[in-house]
C-alpha cells in the first residue's frame, strides 16, 4: 500500500527583510490512518509544515526544497485546478481559531454544502442534507436548527465542531490538525479531543495534529515527532516518547509540563530561548540550551540513532544510559 | 543600596489578619442594544465573591473562560469599578481610609499580554521606572535597573531597548519588574505565564517563586492551568458563572474534589498515560452563558447530582464537616439544604 505521508529531506526558507530558514531537512513518512502528534513550541516549524502540505505558503517569498507526497501524489508539482482538487478532497485542514477561519456572512450549512459541491459534484439539496450529516457526526445537538445559524450564533466549542465537520464532509484520506482546542476551554477541549479520536477510527483517516501540549498529544495521537527549530528531534510512539524520552529536549519539555511536580521543588527548566533561524544550522540546534552538550554537539549536525523501527533521536548521546536527575 | 531595600518594612495590619479581605465582591456589566441603548440584559460576571489571602500565601484562582476570574482581578486592583462589595488591604477599606493610588501602591499586577501590556514607544528602563515616578519615589531608574537585574535582564544590554526586541518571555520579565518597582506587597498574576512556551514558562515559575522568598510577596496567581496553579500555590479557588464554587488548600483539594465542578474540571486534565487515556469527556457542552446565568446553583444545568433544591436554592459557601478550611458551595455538603443525597458526606 501506498504510505499515506512521504516527506522527504523537505527545508523551507522565506526570503525578506530577514531570511528565515523556518524548516531544516526534515523527513517524516505515516501510513494509512495513522495519528501523528507533531510537538514543538512556537517557532519550531510545525505550522509551517502544514501549510507547506496544503500549498498554502506565499510562493514568492518561500523556496521550498525536497519532496512532499500525500497518497503518491507529488503536492509541490500541483497547480491550478488540481490543486483545488487536492485541497479540501484529498486533504483538509482544522485551524486554531474557529471564529476566523469560518466565513462569517454564511450559515454554517452553507459553508459545509459549497465544499460538498465543489468537490463531489452533487446539487445543493444534496450537498445540504451531507451538512446535516456531518452536524450530527460531530454531535453538534438540534442539528437541523443549527445548520441555518451564522458562525457567531454558535459558542467556541460549537464552532470548532462546524469546524471539524466542513474538514471531514469531503472524507479527506488525511486530515491536518494545527492546534484545535488550544483555545477552548478545559472542559470543552477533552470533548473536542474524543470527538476526533471517535471519528478518526469511523473515517479510518490519517491525521496530523500539531500541538505544543504533551498531555493533548497524548490523549490524541498513536506517534508523536518533536520539533525544534525547524527540525525533527526524535519521533516514536506516544508511549516511546512519554516513557522512554531519548533527546535532552524532549525530556525538558516532559519536566515542564509540571505534571505530578511537588509543590515547592525547583523545576528542572530548560535555560535560555530558541535560536533565531536566519541561517541553515550547521550543528545542533538545541546544543546552547542542552544540559549535557559535548563540545562535538556545538560543531558538527547531530547524528540519527534509530534504536527501533521507525524510532529516531537525533543527539550525539542518545546511546549513552540517562543520568538521575 | 541592595534590591531589598526596595520593599518597605511597613505592616499596619500586623502578621495577625489577612493582607487582602474580599467580601460581597459584585460586577455586572451591561449589554446595550436597539437604536435608545437601553441596557437590555446585564453580563453577571462576578457575583458575591468574598475570600481572604494571608500575608505570605499564594491564591490561585481557576476557572473556564468567562468565570469571572480576570474581573476579579481587575476589581482588585480598581481597574475595574466595583457595583458592591467590600475590599480590605491591610486592615483598611478601599474608599475609607485607603485611596485607589495607595492601594495601587501595595497590590499590584500582571497581565497575560507581555506585548499589549508595555509601552511600545517606551524604553525597558522607562517602562519599569514609569510607575515609580508617579508614586515619586527615591531614584526611579536606579530601581529600574537594579530590578531589572534581579529578573534576568542585564541592565547593560536591555535598559534601551524596546518592547519589541524582546522575546515573550523575556518581556514578561520585564513587566514582573515594573510590578516589583512600586515595592508590593501583593502581585496580582493574571495567566501571567499561560502566553509563554513551555520551557520558558518553568523559567519565570522559578522567578516567581525567588521573588516571592526574597521579597516576602503575596501573590494570587490566576491561571486556567491546574498543573501551574498546583504546583505555585497554598490555596486554590474555583470559579464557575461569577462565584466561588470551592476553596481549599492545595493537597486537600487535589485529594478531593468536592464540588462536581471541580470534580469535572480535574477530570477534564490530560491523563499523561499512553496506556489508559481518558475515555469519556467528565461534561457535556460549554459553560451557559454568564447573561442570565442558571437559577440557584449556576452550575445546576450540567451537574449530575442536580435535584429540584438546587435549580431553587444558591447554596452558602461552607467548610466540610472533616475539614472546615476546605469550603464549598454545594447542597450535597449541607443536611438542611433538602437535597435527596445530602449529608451523605461526598459525592457518590
Amino acid at each position: 500500500m501506498t504510505k499515506l505521508l512521504d516527506i522527504q529531506n523537505l527545508s523551507v526558507k522565506f526570503s525578506g527583510k530577514r531570511n528565515v530558514h523556518a524548516i531544516n531537512d526534515v523527513s517524516l513518512a505515516m501510513e494509512q490512518g495513522e495519528t501523528l502528534a507533531l510537538l514543538g513550541e512556537s517557532g519550531s516549524g510545525k505550522s509551517v509544515t502544514l501549510k507547506a502540505l496544503l500549498g498554502l505558503l506565499p510562493p514568492k517569498r518561500t523556496r521550498i526544497d525536497g519532496s512532499m507526497r500525500v497518497n503518491g501524489t507529488d503536492v509541490l508539482s500541483l497547480r491550478g485546478k488540481a490543486l483545488r482538487k487536492y485541497r479540501g478532497g484529498e486533504v483538509s485542514m482544522v485551524f486554531q481559531e474557529p471564529a476566523l477561519a469560518l466565513d462569517p456572512v454564511y450559515t454554517v450549512g452553507h459553508q459545509i454544502a459549497e465544499s460538498v459541491m465543489r468537490h463531489k459534484g452533487l446539487d445543493k439539496a444534496n450537498a445540504m442534507s451531507v451538512a446535516l450529516d456531518m452536524l450530527d457526526r460531530v454531535r453538534i445537538p438540534s442539528a437541523n436548527r443549527r445548520l441555518h445559524s451564522y458562525p457567531h450564533e454558535l459558542s467556541g466549542g460549537m464552532r470548532q465542531r462546524v469546524m471539524i465537520a466542513l474538514a471531514l464532509a469531503c472524507r479527506p484520506r488525511l486530515l491536518l490538525a494545527d492546534e484545535p482546542t488550544t483555545a477552548l476551554d478545559a472542559t470543552v477541549q477533552i470533548q473536542i479531543l474524543l470527538l476526533l479520536r471517535e471519528l478518526q477510527k469511523e473515517f479510518g483517516m490519517g491525521v496530523i495534529f500539531v500541538t505544543h501540549d504533551i498531555g493533548v498529544a497524548v490523549e490524541i495521537s498513536e506517534r508523536v515527532a518533536v520539533m525544534y527549530a525547524g527540525q525533527i528531534v526524535e519521533e516514536g510512539t506516544t508511549r516511546e516518547i512519554i516513557n522512554d524520552a531519548r533527546h535532552p529536549y524532549t525530556r525538558g519539555l516532559l519536566a515542564a509540563n509540571l505534571h505530578d511536580v511537588a509543590r515547592g521543588t525547583r523545576l528542572n527548566a530548560i535555560p535560555g530561548a530558541p535560536p533565531a533561524l536566519d541561517s541553515a544550522p550547521g550543528a545542533c540546534s538545541f546544543a546552547p540550551r542542552c544540559p549535557i552538550a559535548l563540545p562535538a554537539c556545538r560543531a558538527v549536525l547531530p547524528p540519527v540513532f534509530a534504536p527501533g523501527p521507525r524510532r529516531r533521536v537525533a543527539c550525539l548521546r542518545a546511546t549513552e544510559p540517562i543520568a538521575a536527575e | 543600596m541592595s534590591v531589598t531595600d526596595v520593599i518597605p518594612a511597613a505592616d499596619p495590619g500586623g502578621p495577625a489578619q489577612p493582607l487582602i479581605t474580599v467580601s460581597g465582591l459584585r460586577k455586572y456589566f451591561p449589554v446595550r442594544g436597539g437604536i435608545l441603548g437601553r441596557t437590555q440584559a446585564q453580563v453577571q460576571a462576578v457575583d458575591g465573591v468574598s475570600f481572604a489571602v494571608a500575608e505570605g500565601e499564594t491564591l490561585g484562582i481557576v476557572g473556564e473562560s468567562g468565570c469571572g476570574k480576570s474581573t476579579t482581578a481587575k476589581l482588585l486592583i480598581g481597574l475595574t469599578e466595583r457595583d458592591a462589595g467590600e475590599i480590605v488591604f491591610d486592615g483598611e477599606a478601599l474608599g475609607e481610609r485607603l485611596s485607589l493610588k495607595d492601594l495601587r501602591r501595595g497590590v499590584q499586577m500582571v497581565f497575560q499580554d507581555s506585548y499589549a501590556t508595555l509601552n511600545p514607544r517606551m524604553t525597558i528602563e522607562a517602562s519599569v521606572a514609569f510607575g515609580a515616578h508617579v508614586q515619586g519615589l527615591d531614584d526611579p531608574e536606579g530601581r529600574a535597573r537594579r530590578l531589572m537585574d534581579r529578573v534576568g535582564l542585564d541592565p547593560a544590554r536591555f535598559a534601551h531597548r524596546y518592547p519589541h526586541e524582546l522575546s515573550g518571555g523575556q518581556r514578561q520579565r520585564v513587566n514582573i519588574a515594573r510590578a516589583l518597582a512600586m515595592s508590593p506587597r501583593v502581585v496580582v498574576l493574571d495567566e501571567a505565564v499561560s502566553a509563554l512556551d513551555k520551557s520558558v514558562e518553568a523559567q519565570v515559575l522559578n522567578l516567581l517563586s525567588d521573588l516571592r522568598a526574597e521579597f516576602g510577596l503575596t501573590y494570587i496567581f490566576i491561571s486556567h492551568d491546574l498543573n501551574v496553579v498546583r504546583y505555585i500555590s497554598d490555596r486554590i479557588l474555583v470559579m464557575y458563572l461569577g462565584e466561588v464554587v470551592e476553596i481549599a488548600p492545595v493537597d486537600s483539594i487535589w485529594e478531593e474534589q468536592a464540588h462536581p465542578y471541580t470534580r469535572s474540571l480535574f477530570s477534564a486534565m490530560p491523563s499523561m498515560d499512553p496506556d489508559n487515556r481518558t475515555e469519556k469527556p467528565p461534561l457535556a457542552g460549554d459553560p451557559p452563558n454568564p447573561i442570565n446565568p442558571p437559577s440557584g446553583c449556576r452550575f445546576h444545568t450540567r451537574c449530575r447530582f442536580a435535584s429540584a433544591v438546587c435549580k431553587a436554592a444558591v447554596p452558602k459557601l461552607a467548610g466540610l464537616d472533616r475539614n472546615a478550611a476546605h469550603m464549598v458551595a454545594c447542597h450535597l455538603y449541607d443536611p438542611a439544604s433538602g437535597h435527596p443525597d445530602a449529608g451523605q458526606g461526598g459525592l457518590a
